[in-house]
């Protein structure tokens, strides 16, 4: 049941990429919740579905191939499936926004800076006047630390970091509850990564937004969330606070990728990389999706999709050997 | 006792635009020994890959020489070089971009054989041995030998590039990057597999990169860059535990670490890297450095050797 503090909820996602030669199976299954305010990292390597369960919630999969087979999304209490297109648009960018990966080319390369963060607040607010949303897209440059006299200037002008700043102006335009946040420094350099990430979390602070960080790098989460999802083929494998997933992760493959990264304050001769590869989303095992690559793998792990079980009152894990921990716990 | 393989001194490329000339390596200097790796660190634009290939002479230097075995490499002619390329390789950033999309598996791999005409046409049935040797080194299943990159996701593209890079038994390997666009679990698949070859066949490896884990996990010294100039050169572990250039401590302070305990006490840069065309005298960092001083910005500062091994280019130390 939904609580007061709840912003989003979704229940048993399933996205399909339908084409002539083969069905992808994007989303499996999803079902997460997020409460006003907080940040969930959501973690996956490439072609475990991040960016497709981002899509899905502003509903921005491209169709045809994408299509929702099955399942709901509620935002704030509004079935989200069911909205019109023209609700939909005074949703997005407004109480939800995107920031997407790649800042060199989500910007409009033949309008400056200022023109396109008024284009945001121009959609959303049509009562107010010129003047005032010129001052409300120059506060915006302002707050992400780019001088206001440089809002005449085109995105070439900008480097790379200066252009995911305008981007995250755009974002936070019409200050928005939910900001969905697709690998925001994944282009940028570690200086200027902790230099956005910093400004990403101290506004989200002022403003009190909840956001979905979609990020491949663990350290990037353990700084900046509070909760994690781990996502592998299109399931939610593990899901926890930062210290159910980095102190005691439970699924086989959450325990794999904290082994595969070479750590910085800790002496590791040798890494311990996950074997194999991620299965091809349009032949997807019948059970376990990680079974192939899983070193505890049993022949039911083979057979039976295993379901999601509650280790604590924030943990959960998609994985049999949990079930040990459930009833012992 | 250590040999010294490769020696570069006073390593000076530029290229020349219309915005002026740009510094991209500028006087560099450091020496490497057998079977070591060096960790070559900076941000996008520091001239880290313009350093890797100027060494290998896949660009011409401006200035200053590089030794490698003892023979100066940098005033050597054509054919030479060309008989060099059998000593030192490269592994490239770009599993999708560095592989030809028309040359199968096997003629990727065998091409450097039959220009370095180690093997001829005729003799099909030894090079062919010879490249599902090197299929099987890195760990890739022969049945791939025919198939075309575009068949192929990321990680096992870079075990060709890496089975490409040892065709030839290389001594020495500019590694440029040869994991960032992988997965974490594919990276470290990849880094393993180095770090194998490097103990099996002894290689000598300059490896370059931005992700200062990585590099820590593997290299014997570190060098970091800004700007074209090497700011601070250490052993690894000295490095982490003691950076003394505020750039090197920066860097060091802006990873993200995997652990929520961890208590990050960040040192955070104001602005970006500047441009390298036509740098004025004094520190490149002068302008980001929290610490700067006028002496900063009166003249190159040379690197300095602090404690053995320890060199620092700052006025501060």
């Amino acid at each position: 049941m939904s609580t007061v503090d709840e912003l989003i909820r979704i229940e048993n996602l399933t996205v399909h990429y339908e084409t002539d030669d083969a069905v992808v199976h994007a989303l499996n299954d999803i079902s997460l919740s997020m409460k006003k305010g907080e940040t969930l990292g959501l973690v996956g390597e490439t072609g475990a579905g991040k960016t497709t369960l981002a899509r899905s919630i502003l509903r921005l999969i491209p169709s045809p191939p994408g299509i929702i087979k099955s399942g709901r999304i509620f935002f704030e209490g509004k079935d989200m499936l069911t909205l019109s297109e023209a609700q939909m648009r005074s949703i997005r960018g407004n109480s939800i926004s995107m920031i997407f990966q790649d800042p060199m080319t989500s910007l409009n390369p033949v309008m400056s800076v200022g023109d396109q963060i008024m284009e945001v607040v121009e959609a959303h607010n049509k009562a107010l006047g010129k003047e005032e949303m010129e001052k409300q897209a120059l506060s915006m440059l302002e707050m992400v630390g780019i001088p206001a006299s440089r809002s005449h200037e085109y995105p070439h002008q900008f480097s790379g970091g200066m252009k995911q700043r305008v981007i995250i102006a755009i974002a936070l335009a019409c200050n928005p509850i939910l900001l969905i946040a697709d690998e925001p420094t994944t282009a940028l350099d570690v200086t200027i990564q902790a230099q956005v990430l910093d400004m990403i979390t101290a506004l989200k602070n002022r403003l009190n937004t909840a956001m979905l960080l979609i990020t491949h790098d663990l350290g990037v989460v353990a700084q900046n969330c509070d909760r994690v999802a781990i996502m592998y083929a299109g399931q939610i494998i593990e899901l926890g606070t930062l210290s159910d997933i980095f102190k005691r992760p439970t699924h086989p493959y959450t325990k794999g990728l904290l082994g595969s990264i070479p750590s910085l304050n800790k002496e590791v001769k040798r890494l311990s990389p996950i074997k194999g590869m991620m299965p091809d989303p349009t032949d997807l095992p019948p059970g376990c999706k990680f079974a192939p690559r899983c070193q505890y793998a049993s022949e039911v792990c083979k057979q039976d999709v295993p379901p999601s079980y509650q280790v604590s009152t924030t943990h959960q894990v998609r994985c049999i050997l949990a079930r040990e921990e459930v009833h012992n716990g | 006792m250590a040999e010294p393989l490769l020696k570069v001194e006073h390593l000076k490329k530029y290229f020349h635009t219309n915005q002026g000339t740009l510094h991209a390596v500028d006087d560099v200097s450091f020496t490497l020994n057998k079977g070591e790796t060096l960790g070559v660190v900076g941000e996008s634009g520091c001239g880290k890959t313009t350093l890797g290939r100027t060494i290998l002479r896949l660009h011409e230097p401006t200035d200053g020489k590089v030794f490698f075995e003892g023979r100066e490499i940098t005033s050597m002619g054509k054919q030479e070089v060309k008989a060099l390329r059998r000593d030192m390789q490269i592994i490239f950033q770009d599993p999708f971009a560095s592989l030809n999309p028309r040359m199968t598996i096997s003629e990727t791999i065998g091409e450097s054989l039959l220009i370095q005409k180690i093997y001829t046409r005729k003799q099909g049935a030894q090079l062919k041995k010879r490249v599902l040797e090197l299929i099987d080194f890195v760990g890739l299943s022969p049945r791939l030998v025919n198939s075309y990159p575009h068949e192929l996701d990321g990680g096992r593209r870079q075990r060709i590039g890496i089975a490409r890079t040892l065709a030839l038994d290389p001594k020495f390997i500019v590694c440029d990057e040869p994991v960032s666009a992988l997965d974490v679990s594919i990276q470290a698949q990849i880094l393993n597999l180095m770090q194998d070859l490097q103990d099996e066949f002894g290689l000598t490896y300059l490896f370059i990169t931005h992700d200062l884990s990585v590099v820590k996990h593997l290299s014997n010294t570190i060098v970091v860059m800004y700007l074209g100039q090497i700011v601070e050169h250490a052993p690894s572990s000295l490095l982490f535990e003691k950076p003394l250039h505020p750039y090197t401590q920066a860097l060091l302070s802006a990873i993200p670490v995997p652990d929520p305990d961890y208590a990050v006490n960040r040192v955070l840069l104001q602005g970006e890297l500047t441009s390298p065309v036509d740098p004025v005298p004094g520190c490149r960092f002068a302008k980001r450095c929290p610490y700067v001083s006028d002496a900063c910005r009166k003249a190159d500062i040379p690197l300095k050797e602090v404690q053995p091994g320890h060199f620092v280019a700052c006025t501060l130390v």
